[in-house]
Parts: C-alpha cells; sequence; structure tokens
C-alpha cells in the first residue's frame, strides 16, 4: 500500500451560517453555507472544486443544489464516521490526480426537518431489533455501556462518565457557537434524568441543526494558500457490525483497528498528540474509544479520564470544541471534530485554544459503534 | 412490550427468513446453522457469515441463555412506545453460540433487579396475527 502521509492538505473549514436551533434553513442550505465559508476560509472559489464528498445524499442530488459537476465524487456513508474518512478518500483521490480541490460537506436539520429520515426495513437490523423497541442510538450504546459497567465497575465507568460531561461542558463555556454554556456540575450530571438506563440525559449529545464543510487539496497549491496547511499525516476506516447486537465485542470499537492504522502512518505515537477529538455521541463513547485507540488498555478508561484531566488547562486536551455533548450534533457529527482540530492547529481558538497544538489526532464514530475513522493532522 | 396493543415497527420478512417467523408463530425459536463449521448463526441467512459455506441448516433452539447485557428504556424512542416504558431491552447469548436481541420481560425494569449473566429462557409475545416476537424472561 503506498503511504498518503502528507500528500494532501487540509486548507478550508468552516461551520453553517448559524447552528444549534435554526429552523428557517434546510440541510441542504447547510451544505451550502458551510461549503462556501470552507472555501473562503481557503482562499479558493467554487469554480476551484473538482471533487465533491458527503454522505448521506445520493451526490448529484447535493452537487446539483451546490451547482457543481465533479470529476471524482464518494458518497460513503458509514453513519459519523463518514467525513472522518471522507479526509481520507481525499487524500487518496488527490494523491491519485483524480481531482485537485476536494470539497467535503455536510448538512443537517436534525432538529427542524420537516421529515424524519426513514431506515430501510428491509434491512436485518431493522428487523431484528427495531420491534423490541431498539430504535435510536441512545438505546443502542447504552446496552454497550451496561457490559462495559458489568466487565470493569458500575461506579467507576459512572464516575467515568461525569467526568467526560462535566469536562466536555467546561470547554463548550470557552466557545461561542455552542449550544449548551451554562455550567454543568456533577449533582448536575447525576440528577439528569434517565433517558435509557444506564444513560441519564446529560450522557447524550444533542440534537441540532448545522453543516460544516473542509477544503481539501494538492501539497503545491496548499502552500500557495494564504492559511498554513493542515497536512493529513495519517488515515485509517475500518466497520465490523451493522447493528448493535451484532457487534463482536461491545467494549472495543473499530477505533482498535483505526487508531494504531493512522498513528502508524503518520509514524507518531499516543504521547506525541497534542489535541484529541473522538465523537462523543454519549459519554460512553468517549470512555470506550480512548481505550480503542489505545490511550490506554481496556477497563484503564475511568483511571484515564479521572480528577478531570480532559478539561481546560490540564494535561489532555479531549473535545475543546464543547462536542456533541455540549456544542453541536446535527445527527451526523464527524465533520466537526475535524474542523475543531484544524483551528486549533491554526491557534485559531480564542479563550479554548489548547497549548502548543502541532499534532492531532480524530476520531469519527458512525452507526451503532459500528463504523470509525482516524485521522492524525499536523503543522509545520 | 408486555402489554397494550402494539403498534410499534413490525418486522418486514424476507425469504431468508420467512421460516423464523413461521417458527416463532409456533412458539418456537430455531436458528441457521452451518454444517461446514458446526456452528449456529443469528440472524438468518443462506450462508455461515463464519466461514462463508452454503451448506446450512436450521435447528431448533432449547430457549436456554444467559444475559449478555440489558439497559431500560425510559424515554419511548418512537410514540408507538410511550404506553411501554420503562422496558427492558438485552441481548441474550443461547445456549447454542449465538447472541441475539430482545426484550426481557416478567420482571422490574429496575436495575436492582436485573443482572448481566443471569439465567434465562425464551417465552413469546404474540404481536400481531402474522408476528410473534421471541422474548426472554428470568428462568
Amino acid at each position: 500500500m503506498t503511504n498518503t502521509s502528507k500528500a494532501a492538505a487540509i486548507v478550508g473549514v468552516a461551520e453553517s451560517d448559524e447552528i444549534g436551533l435554526v429552523p428557517h434553513k434546510s440541510a441542504l442550505a447547510h451544505h451550502a453555507e458551510a461549503a462556501h465559508n470552507a472555501l473562503e476560509d481557503a482562499g479558493l472559489t467554487r469554480n476551484d472544486v473538482d471533487g465533491l464528498l458527503t454522505a448521506g445524499y445520493v451526490n448529484y442530488d447535493l452537487a446539483d443544489y451546490l451547482g457543481l459537476a465533479p470529476r471524482y465524487t464518494d458518497t460513503t456513508t458509514v453513519g459519523g464516521a463518514s467525513f472522518v474518512i471522507h479526509v481520507g478518500h481525499a487524500v487518496n483521490a488527490i494523491a491519485n490526480g483524480l481531482c485537485e480541490v476536494a470539497l467535503i460537506t455536510h448538512g443537517q436539520a436534525g432538529r427542524s426537518s420537516r421529515v424524519p429520515i426513514p431506515r430501510d426495513p428491509n434491512l436485518p437490523s431493522a428487523m431484528y431489533e427495531m420491534p423490541y423497541g431498539m430504535i435510536g442510538m441512545p438505546i443502542n450504546y447504552s446496552m454497550a455501556a451496561t457490559r462495559y459497567m458489568h466487565q470493569y465497575g458500575e461506579d467507576r465507568t459512572r464516575q467515568a462518565m461525569a467526568e467526560i460531561a462535566v469536562s466536555t461542558r467546561k470547554w463548550a463555556q470557552l466557545n461561542p457557537k455552542a449550544m449548551m454554556r451554562d455550567p454543568m456540575s456533577f449533582d448536575d450530571y447525576h440528577d439528569s434524568r434517565w433517558i435509557c438506563w444506564p444513560f441519564h440525559l446529560l450522557d447524550c449529545c444533542l440534537v441540532t441543526d448545522a453543516g460544516a464543510a473542509i477544503v481539501v487539496t494538492t501539497p503545491e497549491r496548499a502552500r500557495s494558500l494564504p492559511k498554513p496547511p493542515v497536512w493529513v499525516l495519517g488515515h485509517a476506516e475500518h466497520h465490523d457490525h451493522a447493528g448493535i447486537t451484532t457487534m463482536p465485542d461491545l467494549t472495543s470499537t473499530p477505533a482498535r483497528v483505526t487508531g494504531p492504522a493512522a498513528l502508524g502512518m503518520a509514524g507518531v505515537t499516543h504521547g506525541d498528540i497534542d489535541l484529541t477529538m473522538i465523537y462523543d455521541s454519549f459519554t460512553y463513547t468517549v470512555l470506550v474509544t480512548l481505550e480503542s485507540l489505545g490511550y490506554c488498555g481496556p477497563g484503564e478508561g475511568p483511571d484515564f479520564v479521572a480528577g478531570q484531566r480532559t478539561a481546560p488547562g490540564r494535561d489532555f486536551p479531549l473535545n475543546t470544541s464543547g462536542g456533541g455533548l455540549s456544542y453541536t450534533h446535527p445527527g451526523m457529527y464527524g465533520i466537526f471534530p475535524v474542523v475543531e482540530a484544524v483551528r486549533q492547529l491554526r491557534g485559531e481558538c480564542g479563550d479554548r485554544q489548547a497549548p502548543d497544538v502541532s499534532l492531532a489526532l480524530v476520531n469519527g464514530t458512525g452507526g451503532a459503534l459500528s463504523a470509525t475513522g482516524t485521522i492524525v493532522l499536523g503543522v509545520e | 412490550m408486555t402489554s397494550g396493543a402494539y403498534q410499534g415497527p413490525l418486522p418486514v420478512k424476507q425469504p431468508e427468513s420467512d421460516f423464523y417467523w413461521e417458527k416463532a408463530q409456533a412458539h418456537e425459536l430455531w436458528l441457521r446453522r452451518c454444517n461446514a463449521c458446526e456452528h449456529a448463526y443469528f440472524y438468518p441467512r443462506d450462508f455461515c457469515p463464519d466461514c462463508g459455506s452454503r451448506d446450512v441448516s436450521w435447528v431448533q433452539a432449547s430457549g436456554k441463555g444467559t444475559l449478555h447485557t440489558f439497559a431500560i428504556v425510559h424515554r419511548a424512542p418512537v410514540p408507538a412506545f410511550r404506553d411501554h416504558v420503562p422496558f427492558v431491552v438485552a441481548m441474550v447469548d443461547l445456549e447454542e453460540g449465538p447472541r441475539i436481541p430482545t426484550n426481557l420481560v416478567d420482571v422490574e425494569p429496575d436495575p436492582a433487579h436485573i443482572h448481566v449473566g443471569m439465567a434465562v429462557e425464551v417465552a413469546f409475545a404474540d404481536l400481531t396475527d402474522e408476528i410473534t416476537l421471541p422474548v426472554f424472561r428470568p428462568s
């Protein structure tokens, strides 16, 4: 396999104009605004774009709306992991000359959409899970968390989930774009109502309206643009099941493959990473993903996050935007942690800027802990 | 799913699963089993997901298993389940090997009364004239 480390760079990132509760914008409008804003951030125009990647749409529908006619097209759709995986696909396409400027977009009116997106009832996960009421991600992920509690201890798992909810909110308080900026105490966490035991409300991500976009291009072009290139140093993708009830091990995600693979391509190790962005659909997702990525061993996550270690000012900056838990989460969130990592690497994050960020790891998770994409990003 | 007329999503039967649902209607739990690797599996399809063999048969399960994990649904995921919360979603490790999705019934929906690893046995919930769901209860 060709090592495509540093074969392309991220040169533009942005959200749509307004994120949060935006009832007057469609999902496609979020795509278009984010695309416009990310191209402006890159110093490029729509006419430069010849590659288009998104998830959840047939790509000609999106391209038609945007007024684009790409020569490279990719609609890999594996839930919220998709957009992290798209970064790797964009690198591969650029490295092989299939396109020169790749645009990755996402938009979702998760809160305000006028019609819910249906799930194909012909699929096995629909046939065998949904009649039991296994519908929606809180129910799926909560069953995985119960198993983790059984294997590694209920009280320490509960404490770890609380640590993650509280520290993530502290980051959100520093992000003007975050939806939830009120302080959250440990009591607030423990007192929040049950959604699906073992998940409290404050274990669960938000449901918002939002879009984001990423522009990826060649090394030559990247160096000619006004902002410093953010190099894609490593990328990997993997999935090993669909519905939660066919997950091989409820306490280990496909990140056990993508984490080491992305780090290996980048030629770096966990200790080199200055900033970690993990798709936090639920507090448990963060806990299990830290272990799967290899930051710590199985069952060691509760010790790893203890004492607000992942909060602002501490030694392990994690989900500095405020994450899906407190910043935004329109349904498939995976593009947003990439946007934040790029901004942190450029030093653009103001009050929430983590110190000396030159290497970042982003992990997206999709489906019922089904798919992951991991990328390692760096600046010179 | 222990009370009230069922209004939730029903399985859309597929050709490879008709037999499974017919047997469930007769209050029997049947599994696909691979004749090549001698391994029972769920969900039903006409080849073995482990070794790829197309030499597969059906076997009746004992209906006994252990609770692999569970969760207690408090917020109904769709309106059809509003009258049923709190209820218990679960995965059961069957004696024959496969892990299957289910509901745990005949138990208090309270984590103090439910334990991963507890012994369970199959029961059957007749949702409609056409569809019966295998569910499990403490044994």
